[in-house]
């Protein structure tokens, strides 16, 4: 951690905050166990839930990944603020001669590659448990889908998970009220999948992929520019 | 489909609608000085609220003795003039409202915007609410299922939950400016999220009939079934104002006595 001497602009200074939030989870380790250890469990739970003889893996498998997606997501997004109530930190990084959208997005990054990480973990998994198997053009664009939806859930995750914290149910609130916007992302992420998995990418795979992009660009602007209203002045 | 001896009727029902569309000016005369009298029961319900109520008495009696019955769903399609206008109401009107107000909240700060903002969240809710449930009530015979893994349906009960989060929020901050800001903001993002629920709806197979009344070309209906559910919209319109009314002082009668209590308790 090199000291900033200049002024960083905003997306020197999102860096900063994500390389250190990543730094501190590097350190721990604990969040990022916990979420990888949730997957692969929640992938073996799922296996043994449903008879294999009576509805295809292939048919399950969509659907297991992009729950197992949600939950782990909202795992990692809950202690993002939190962490950062433990000796009001959270005043340090307001107090920096940042801009507040800096902080957001730095905060969005780091969650972004911890989920990323996350789905590293869990993508291998399902394909495993449920033996599908998939042509390299095929992993390609279920790394694609993966990467928009994750981009997607870290947005408003993001933004949720600063005005959770200070409500006095904290966690217990973000998925009440991240879980409705999270519906066009899983609908979106699944319907692809079922198609890329199932060998059959179409023009159908393309229309579910720009739902997602669409989703992607208007929820990073409109919870970048929405946060510094959250932040007390 | 032709009861033409119903257009009399027809008129009836209109200018049973004109007369509560005629209310609220007379009623909004009396009353500006109640609203800050918080030593005195809050009297919530005015004239407009029972003229309302009368409206949507004329719709149903309408609807249900005076207007033809649909060839292929039978009676049940009459719960449309209940469900449709619903619909209208909880997004168009509230939601639509709670949105705008929390626009303005954040440009204008008046704490007025916020209080229209939650009521008019709760007043839509109940509205869903009714959607909801006359939704499945409707299914039963005509589709032969409750629930459908539809999506209009899917996206509706997520919006009330979305509505349901939002009051949940709201009622776990304590400081009112802190409310008021983070509500606008759950407000203005799922205004966005409306559209992308809409396109997933286009995208995902869907068993809901399509847009009848609201629909770019004429709608596709007899002229007595039309006029039921203009009627029925209007009925619709003028009960969530009156609600929205009602709810309102409601609020600032319960914020008056907080802060009785607040200055009563420490000093």
């Amino acid at each position: 951690m090199t000291p900033v001497r200049e002024m960083p602009g905003t997306a020197g200074a999102a860096w900063t905050i994500a390389r250190k939030d990543l730094m501190v989870e590097l350190r721990t380790r604990v969040a990022f166990l916990a979420a990888a250890v949730f997957a692969v469990l929640a992938a073996a739970i799922f296996f043994y839930a449903w008879d294999p003889t009576a509805v295809s893996a292939l048919d399950l498998a969509p659907g297991v990944l992009w729950v197992i997606f949600t939950f782990s997501g909202l795992l990692a997004l809950n202690r993002s603020f939190g962490a950062e109530l433990t000796d009001r930190a959270i005043d340090a990084l307001l107090v920096a001669p940042i801009s507040r959208e800096a902080v957001f997005l730095g905060k969005a990054l780091a969650n972004l590659i911890f989920v990323l990480g996350v789905l590293v973990v869990t993508v291998p998994a399902v394909v495993l448990f449920y033996n599908v198997s998939m042509s390299w053009s095929a992993v390609a664009a279920l790394a694609g889908v993966v990467v928009l939806a994750a981009v997607g859930l870290v947005s408003v995750g993001t933004l949720f998970s600063a005005m959770a914290v200070n409500t006095r149910l904290a966690e217990l609130l973000l998925p009440t009220i991240a879980l409705p916007f999270l519906v066009p992302v899983v609908t979106s992420a699944a319907q692809a999948t079922v198609l890329v998995m199932g060998g059959r990418p179409g023009s159908g795979v393309w229309e579910w992929i720009k739902l997602l992009t669409a989703f992607d660009l208007v929820f990073v602007a409109a919870c970048t520019l929405a946060y510094p209203f959250t932040i007390e002045r | 489909m032709g009861a033409t001896s119903n257009v009399g009727v027809a008129g009836h029902g209109a200018g049973g609608a004109g007369g509560g569309a005629g209310a609220p000016a007379r009623d909004e005369s009396a009353p500006p000085g109640r609203d800050r009298a918080p030593t005195s029961a809050p009297r919530p319900f005015g004239a407009l609220f029972w003229t309302a109520v009368a409206a949507v008495g004329v719709t149903y009696v309408r609807a249900l003795a005076f207007t033809p019955v649909e060839a292929l769903q039978g009676p049940a399609q009459k719960i449309f003039y209940l469900h449709a206008p619903a619909a209208f109401t909880a997004l168009y009107l509230a939601f639509a409202l709670m949105a705008i107000s929390s626009v303005l909240y954040l440009w204008l700060r008046d704490p007025k915007l916020d209080r229209v903002a939650a009521c008019s969240a709760e007043v839509g809710l109940a509205f869903t609410t009714v959607v909801l449930i006359t939704g499945p009530l409707w299914a039963k015979p005509v589709w032969g299922t409750w629930w459908s893994g539809d999506a209009r349906l899917t996206a509706t009960l997520f919006l009330w939950l979305i509505i349901l989060g939002y009051l949940a929020m709201r009622q776990a901050v304590e400081d009112r400016e802190l409310r008021a800001r983070y509500s606008a903001v759950l407000a203005i993002l799922a205004g966005l999220l409306v559209p992308f629920i809409h396109l997933t709806v286009y995208l995902f197979r869907t068993l809901h009939p399509q847009p009848i009344v609201l629909k770019p070309s004429a709608p596709s209906m007899p002229a007595e079934m039309a006029v039921t559910f203009a009627l029925a919209f209007v009925a619709f319109a003028l009960l969530f104002v009156a609600l929205l009314r009602a709810r309102y002082r409601l609020a600032l009668a319960a914020e008056a006595r907080e802060e009785a209590d607040g200055s009563g308790g420490p000093n």
